[in-house]
């Protein structure tokens, strides 16, 4: 017997929640090494699953466990990961080891970076949200992949109504918490109706979703259906015009729960849309891209304008999230090889890139206490290694050769320009208006005119923790660039099999 | 045949001997409690060795119906009980009156025999007993204005409906002439009775057992009863008495009235959704937390009926496996309503205020048996749904559940509303670490035991749904 690789992952988090809510509250330190402790074995398991996936050159669902769970109704514990999964497994691990850094922050002089109210809860609920995304990525059965879902949803109420921005956490935090439960019961009530159907047409009863691609669903059916579960999963990956939610929450949120939220979780929504809605009904894709199309290019074109004329430098990076992953919406629309492929390397690329944003400006704004872009300046000299992360993260961004975006922007862009031409040419402005956002604060914020805040709050660098996360974001997103060969082919190889659910090409 | 009773003549016997001994103690400890509680225990044990049903069988020249049904429920209803009395033993003015327990176990009592009962009289004076005792229960403060009122309340409405429903059932005897259950099934499937009767007796019988239910438009008692009432009365209100009523509606609906000759599903579901909307959004308002619970409660009636509503045995199996898990959090949060509010001395919301920094303990289990009923996972409220949901598509009322999906979105907004103030705001004076919360010992237990239930019900939910399922097939067997 194989060693239980996914759910060691998955209920990694939740134990160590527990071990931690055990703690006393006041050894806090105590509180943050049993979190790194259990981020770093995450983080070493996951990349243990994606270097055997890649180095084996494996090929469908692999480290596949399956426990019976209820069987009158067909539901158990099936876990596996495949070409598209196995990235964001990766990313998940590298996203919660790095939140977990920043988040230790330090307290001294007027500085209070990271989390110093009450860090037992803030990890307790960070890491059963982890694991509730461990497990969307990881699981086969549709039952498991909602309640992991659900699992992911709630805590993220709790982590930006305690711990987040004053001024606006009740609101975004209640708006967020509705919004996405509004999809994912939508979505449920979608699923149900699938599997009664499923269990019409081959006499099974099965919540396992390698037995519901097979079930035969009419073109009727996957008409009707295919929207509101589709469009109840992408809420939470941020479509238009269900993308409200994102930059309120991602401002409100604490650092490492911004970096959580952009980072992972609206890929999980994107995720759970292609897993369910597209890979279930591929007839009602094909007859509904259009309008998902429509949407993405919205997002796309809309999200960077918005994020242009934001003067608050947090804003700027929550609507940039809503254009990036517009992009990719956009791939999966297309639904051909280049966009599913480009889709599944932007997954990754913007979760890595969103993560370090957000940790960046975290940083600034706990020395800074502003994030007011005008007021900013001249930070690179007091904090060169957010300097430079941010600077590549910006790369990324605009899509530059050499970094991960590029490989992944551009895939998508090549899908898009096959189906519709004219689309490709309107999301194309949107490369440009990212490039000057992006290049505008790199000015503003660290380089220029040492500002009044810089000089009167006697601002200092970030700790070695927050450096070293800084540096693990960065080495991703370079090395994905420089060797595209080591994620590409084994997204490739989870395309071939969408491809396949969809009939030829 | 007495193996059909067991539960019940034990806690007979358990009530006698309270009556017996009660006066001649004094003292400062609650012993009836502790009496109480121990010999509840008791019987769930004896009853779970020696009194399980082998087979489902007619007892009692068909009085009573001896099956898994049944037998779940009586559990069900000992478990309430004897956490029931726990939290009454943690209140000044419950734990030492000796009459209170009996009361209760009088209840009991009666709940037992309503889930057993297949015959129209049987049924109609297990609800009184079960009715009478808690009418007392919830006016027991008689120095407090809340409390009688909440009482009268009770009683009034109680005597009331119930008074059509009996209406209801006698006419159904003089056109059937006979009172036994299954027999009225085979007369309405036969075609012996006219179906136009059927639909006037169904409506005075829904009547009451709507009532028992808290089932909109015969909701309104439920909130100022539930206000008024002590806090660990209604709890067991909320839970035992629910699930009794849910279960002889089971009984009824399915035994006597065959939903392929008449429709009855489509009259609950409608009143399905009328109950979640209201109950939901009159939730929304509330900033008494008993209140806020009471309509809550009444929106969990409306989607317990969605598996009512689709007849099937996933349906009942659904219902059941809800009721179990209701229970248990409903119990849990009236639990910590009760011990809080004798610390604070409210149950507005703000007294709740810097909740997790006094006892970080008490806000989680509070966090998790509000998320329960909110229906998230890894609670008991989310399978529970999810099944209820499952049933109510497979029968193929999709609207039905949407407006089931939409309502839990209104409920979430008010749970986690309630969460707020718990783990946000703040004491006056941020003096949290001055005012630590004491639980007492028996509380404490009860507590821990519903929470860890509610984690269990959530997530090795098999071997719940199993009992459930097969309480649900005992329905449908001859």
């Amino acid at each position: 017997m194989q060693f239980p690789f996914l759910s060691v992952i998955v209920f990694t988090p939740l134990v160590a929640a527990l071990i931690i809510l055990m703690l006393p509250a006041r050894r806090k330190d105590l509180v943050r090494s049993v979190a790194l402790a259990a981020a770093t074995l995450d983080l070493i398991l996951s990349a243990w699953v994606y270097l055997t996936y890649l180095l084996q050159g494996l090929d469908g669902y692999q480290f596949v466990e399956q426990y019976s769970w209820l069987p009158t109704l067909g539901i158990s514990l099936h876990f596996g990961v495949d070409g598209m999964s196995t990235p964001l497994i990766l990313l998940t691990g590298i996203v919660m080891f790095t939140g977990v850094l920043i988040s230790w922050g330090e307290e001294r002089n007027g500085v209070s970076a990271g989390i110093q109210d009450r860090p037992r809860e803030f990890f307790a609920f960070l890491f059963i949200l982890a694991s509730g995304v461990f497990g969307v990525f990881a699981s086969l059965d549709l039952f498991m992949l909602f309640f992991f879902y659900e699992i992911a949803v709630f805590p993220m109420y709790l982590l930006i109504v305690i711990w987040g921005w004053v001024v606006t956490r009740e609101y975004a935090a209640m708006k967020l918490t509705l919004y996405l439960f509004v999809g994912s019961v939508i979505s449920l009530v979608g699923a149900l109706a699938m599997v009664w159907t499923a269990y019409q047409n081959t006499g099974v009863l099965s919540f396992d979703l390698l037995h519901l691609e097979q079930a035969g669903f009419s073109a009727e059916f996957q008409r009707l259906w295919f929207l509101p579960v589709f469009l109840g999963f992408a809420v939470l990956g941020g479509i238009w015009p269900f993308h409200n939610w994102s930059p309120d929450g991602h401002v409100a949120a604490p650092t490492a729960v911004s970096m959580f939220h952009a980072g992972v979780l609206m890929k999980l929504g994107a995720f759970a849309a292609l897993r369910v809605g597209i890979m279930l009904m591929p007839q009602g894709a094909k007859e509904w891209s259009w309008l998902i199309l429509g949407l993405a290019t919205v997002n796309v074109v809309y999200g960077a304008f918005i994020a242009f004329v934001q003067t608050d430098f947090k804003y700027v990076i929550g609507f940039s999230s809503v254009s990036h992953m517009g992009l990719v919406m956009m791939g999966f629309a297309t639904l051909s090889r280049e966009g599913l492929l480009g889709a599944g390397l932007q997954m990754f690329s913007h979760g890595v890139m969103t993560a370090l944003f957000f940790a960046v400006v975290g940083m600034v704004y706990d020395r800074a206490h502003t994030r007011h872009i005008p007021d900013l300046g001249g930070f690179a000299k007091v904090m060169p290694y957010p300097a430079i992360g941010f600077i590549i993260g910006g790369l990324v961004s605009m899509g530059m050769p050499g970094f991960s975006g590029f490989i992944a922007e551009f895939p998508i862009f090549m899908g898009v320009w096959k189906t519709q031409w004219l689309i490709a040419v309107i999301a194309a402005v949107s490369i440009v208006v990212t490039a000057s956002y992006i290049l505008i604060i790199v000015r503003r914020v660290f380089f220029g005119e040492a500002s009044e805040v810089l000089l009167h709050h006697h601002v200092g660098d970030v700790t070695p923790l927050d450096k070293l996360a800084i540096v693990t974001l960065c080495a991703f997103m370079v090395g994905l660039g420089l060797f595209p060969g080591l994620m590409a082919p084994m997204v490739g190889r989870g395309v071939d099999y969408i491809l396949h659910l969809l009939g030829g090409a | 045949m007495l193996l059909a009773i067991l539960p019940e003549l034990l806690l007979l016997v358990l009530a006698l001997l309270l009556f017996i001994v009660e006066p001649f103690w004094k003292g400062e400890r609650p012993r009836s409690g502790w009496v109480t509680f121990y010999g509840l225990l008791l019987i769930m044990i004896v009853s779970l060795i020696f009194g399980t049903p082998r087979a489902s069988q007619e007892a009692f020249g068909g009085m009573i119906r001896f099956d898994w049904f049944a037998f779940l429920f009586k559990m069900l209803f000992l478990f309430g009980a004897a956490l029931t009395a726990l939290f009454f033993m943690d209140h000044p003015l419950l734990s030492k009156r000796g009459e209170a327990y009996l009361l209760l176990l009088a209840a009991t009592l009666g709940m037992c025999l309503m889930a057993s009962a297949s015959d129209l009289v049987m049924l109609y004076l297990a609800i009184e007993t079960t009715s009478i005792p808690l009418y007392v229960l919830a006016g027991f403060f008689l120095n407090e204005q809340d409390s009688t009122e909440a009482g009268f309340k009770y009683l009034f409405f109680g005597a009331l409906t119930s008074a059509v429903m009996l209406y209801g059932l006698s006419l159904l005897f003089g056109l059937a002439g006979t009172t036994a259950l299954a027999a009225l099934g085979e007369k309405f499937a036969s075609g012996q009775l006219s179906l136009q009767v059927a639909w006037g007796i169904l409506a005075l019988v829904t009547v009451g057992l709507a009532f028992k239910v808290s089932v909109a438009p015969f909701h309104f008692w439920a909130p100022d009863v539930y206000q008024g009432a002590p806090t660990a009365v209604t709890g067991f209100l909320s839970t035992a008495s629910k699930a009794a009523g849910f279960a002889v509606l089971l009984r009824l609906f399915l035994m006597a009235f065959p939903s392929a000759q008449i429709p009855w599903p489509l009259l609950l579901a409608i009143l399905a959704a009328l109950t979640m909307t209201i109950g939901n959004l009159l939730a929304l308002p509330q900033t008494n937390l008993k209140r806020l619970l009471a309509y809550s409660s009444i929106a969990h009636a409306g989607y317990i009926l969605i598996g009512v509503v689709a007849a099937t045995e996933l349906g009942m199996t659904s219902v059941i496996f809800y009721l179990i898990v209701y229970l248990l959090t409903n119990l849990a949060a009236f639990g910590i309503l009760m011990a809080l509010g004798k610390v604070l001395g409210s149950d507005e919301v703000t007294a709740y205020n810097g909740l997790s920094r006094r006892s970080p303990w008490l806000a989680l289990a509070m966090l998790v048996a509000f998320l329960s009923l909110a229906g998230m996972p890894p609670f008991g409220g989310f399978v529970a749904k999810v099944f209820v949901f499952a049933a109510g598509v497979e029968a193929g009322y999709i609207w039905l559940v949407f407006v089931g999906v939409l309502n839990s979105i209104v409920g979430l907004y008010y749970y986690l509303n309630v969460m707020k103030y718990v783990y946000l705001y703040r004491m006056p004076g941020e003096e949290e670490k001055k005012h630590p919360i004491q639980l007492s010992q028996a509380t404490a237990w009860g507590l821990g035991v519903l929470i860890l239930g509610v984690i269990l019900l959530g997530t090795v939910f098999a071997p719940w749904f199993a009992f459930s399922s097969q309480a649900a097939q005992a329905m449908f067997l001859p």
